[in-house]
């Protein structure tokens, strides 16, 4: 048993990664090339902004949060808003919660395309990621041109929105909207016809349906697996229940049905922004904005469907002009701790890609290390593992005859 | 689709020390902190509600833990809320040998605000650093 444990190989995958809320630092306990066993660490980048919200306005609050996350930068603050409204009881107009829609969903078709070009970029497919870097650029010019920030709207405030649409900018969005479809058809059929990424992903270090409930796990990752879970729906809340569309998912919860049901789910974001503009034509402009002055004393609960998956936000207020407790829950929270049983259905080659299909950020995966635990000599470094994961896809594709 | 609440109050009985509506999607219920393995079995297995979290919160009186679930067919959130009259070495049961995703979250409140969660299978820092000093919990209203 002693000999055993020496001869075990432990890949650091981390730890630090700036982009994300939660850096993490996974531990792969690997057998040749089987993964054994994943340990996971996080905390590297705890700012303690639950603390730090305690000594902030209620006002101020909307933008602390939303430097939790670049990449979904506005979820966290649509929960926030969302809690301190149920907590005051608050009702906002029809066209505050149809621009706050149509952001929240512009932020899912960018995520989604920057998940989906990394994901290409591990398993080989660099063509896939040029192709969604410059479908997004429209869309963060879009999102530039209606808020004035590329990342970090700051959009959200208790009871509106800081800027309004205004109806003249409309066409401009829809345009955008009209040359992005085009783009997701190539990225459906590229994923869906291919045989190569089927055989790369279909199958592989799937999440069961039973797994995923027990994990808590939420969003496109608990949807992959047949959890037909969407706080858009369950839960509506700003203009999701005022406009037509659908909850995507699938049944395998394999890495396919994890990159199909976020392909699937940019058709709906069109749908549903398309929706919110058709409203936003009907409302009358500058009424975007109540101008709450006062937070009761209180409790809130308010969530809201990112990218991701479920973000949760709890406010407490004891009457005064700060919360006495904030409790913010992120969805990679609960995403992340599923690795521990999905990539233990796999090879190394499948790590990469397997981690990646939780939608962490993607530079903890890029700083991965082999390390031998007997010499402590590094054999693998980052670049090494997603080069592992690309030859895998170049020996499939020979082995199918298919030529580069 | 029919509201889950009552359904929710009938099952946990007596166990239910006050019940606090919000409104229709938002229920708070208050339960003793020795029934919190019960009305866990009953929200999570019995209901089939999904845990979402749980908010520690310290009070002048000792402390209070709230374990949010969510029935998602209704989209309404209830929230069992536990007091622990107990200031120095706040104690109770861990929900992890239940539900999976606990884990975390129990790590975290352990680390930030020195609440002891009895059997749980890992416990460990989550988020803190290594170097930082023992007993002392940064969410506890005596840190600045």
């Amino acid at each position: 048993m002693e000999e055993e444990k020496k001869k075990q190989t432990v890949i650091p995958i981390g730890p630090y990664h700036p982009l994300q809320e939660e850096p993490e630092f996974f531990k792969l306990f690997v057998n040749g090339e089987k993964v054994e066993k994943l340990d996971i660490e996080i905390g590297y980048n705890h700012r303690g902004i639950e603390k730090i919200s305690e000594s902030k306005h209620f006002d101020q609050v909307a933008f602390t949060v939303e430097r939790i996350c670049g990449i979904c930068s506005t979820s966290h603050p649509f929960a926030y808003v969302n809690a301190v409204e149920d907590l005051a009881g608050i009702e906002v107009t029809d066209r505050t919660k149809y621009i706050r829609s149509i952001v929240g969903e512009l932020e899912r078709l960018h995520s989604h395309l920057l998940w989906l070009g990394l994901a290409g970029h591990f398993i080989g497919y660099n063509t896939v990621w040029m192709w969604v870097w410059k479908a997004r650029e429209p869309l963060l010019d879009v999102m530039e041109y209606i808020t004035g920030n590329r990342q970090h709207y700051s959009m959200f405030k208790i009871g509106g929105v800081r800027l309004d649409i205004l109806n003249e900018d409309i066409p401009r969005m829809e345009k955008m909207l009209d040359g992005l479809l085009p783009y997701i058809d190539l990225f459906k059929g590229a994923v869906m016809d291919d045989p190569v990424i089927q055989a790369r992903a279909k199958g592989i270090c799937p999440l069961t349906k039973k797994e995923a409930i027990d994990f808590c796990a939420v969003g496109p990752l608990a949807r992959a697996s047949g959890v037909d879970i969407d706080i858009r729906r369950d839960n509506p809340y700003a203009a999701y229940g005022m406009v037509d569309w659908k909850v995507i998912t699938a049944v395998n919860g394999d890495i396919f049905d994890k990159i199909v049901v976020r392909v699937l789910e940019m058709y709906e974001s069109v749908k549903i922004i398309r929706g919110c503009l058709n409203g936003l034509k009907k409302e009358p402009e500058g009424n975007f904005d109540l101008k709450i002055k006062n937070i009761p004393a209180g409790e809130g609960i308010g969530r809201h469907e990112a990218p991701r998956g479920e973000v949760f936000h709890f406010v407490r207020s004891d009457g005064s002009n700060r919360p006495v407790r904030h409790k913010i829950r992120a969805p990679s929270y609960v995403n992340v701790p599923t690795n521990e049983i999905t990539a233990i259905k796999g090879t190394i080659s499948d790590a990469a890609i397997t981690l990646g299909a939780v939608d962490p950020c993607y530079c903890c995966t890029e700083r991965c290390v082999v390390i031998d635990k007997n010499t402590n000599k590094k054999i693998l470094g980052g670049s090494d593992l997603i080069k592992l994961s690309q030859e895998k896809t170049r020996e499939l594709k020979k082995k199918m005859g298919i030529t580069e | 689709m029919e509201s889950i609440i009552e359904k929710a109050r009938e099952k946990l009985g007596n166990k239910v020390k006050n019940y606090f509506k919000k409104n229709e999607k938002r229920h708070y219920l208050e339960i003793n902190p020795h029934d919190i393995i019960e009305c866990t079995k009953i929200m999570f297995n019995g209901l089939e509600s999904r845990f979402i979290t749980a908010t520690g919160v310290h009070l002048r009186t000792g402390f209070e833990i709230m374990y949010h679930f969510s029935y998602d067919k209704t989209g309404e959130v209830i929230t069992l809320r536990v007091y622990l009259n107990e200031k120095d070495k706040p104690e109770i049961d861990s929900i992890t040998p239940l539900i999976r995703g606990a884990e975390w979250i129990e790590r975290e409140i352990w680390e930030m605000l020195g609440i002891n969660f009895k059997n749980h299978p890992n416990m460990k820092r989550l988020l803190l650093a290594e170097d930082w000093p023992e007993g002392k919990y940064p969410l506890r209203q005596t840190e600045k």
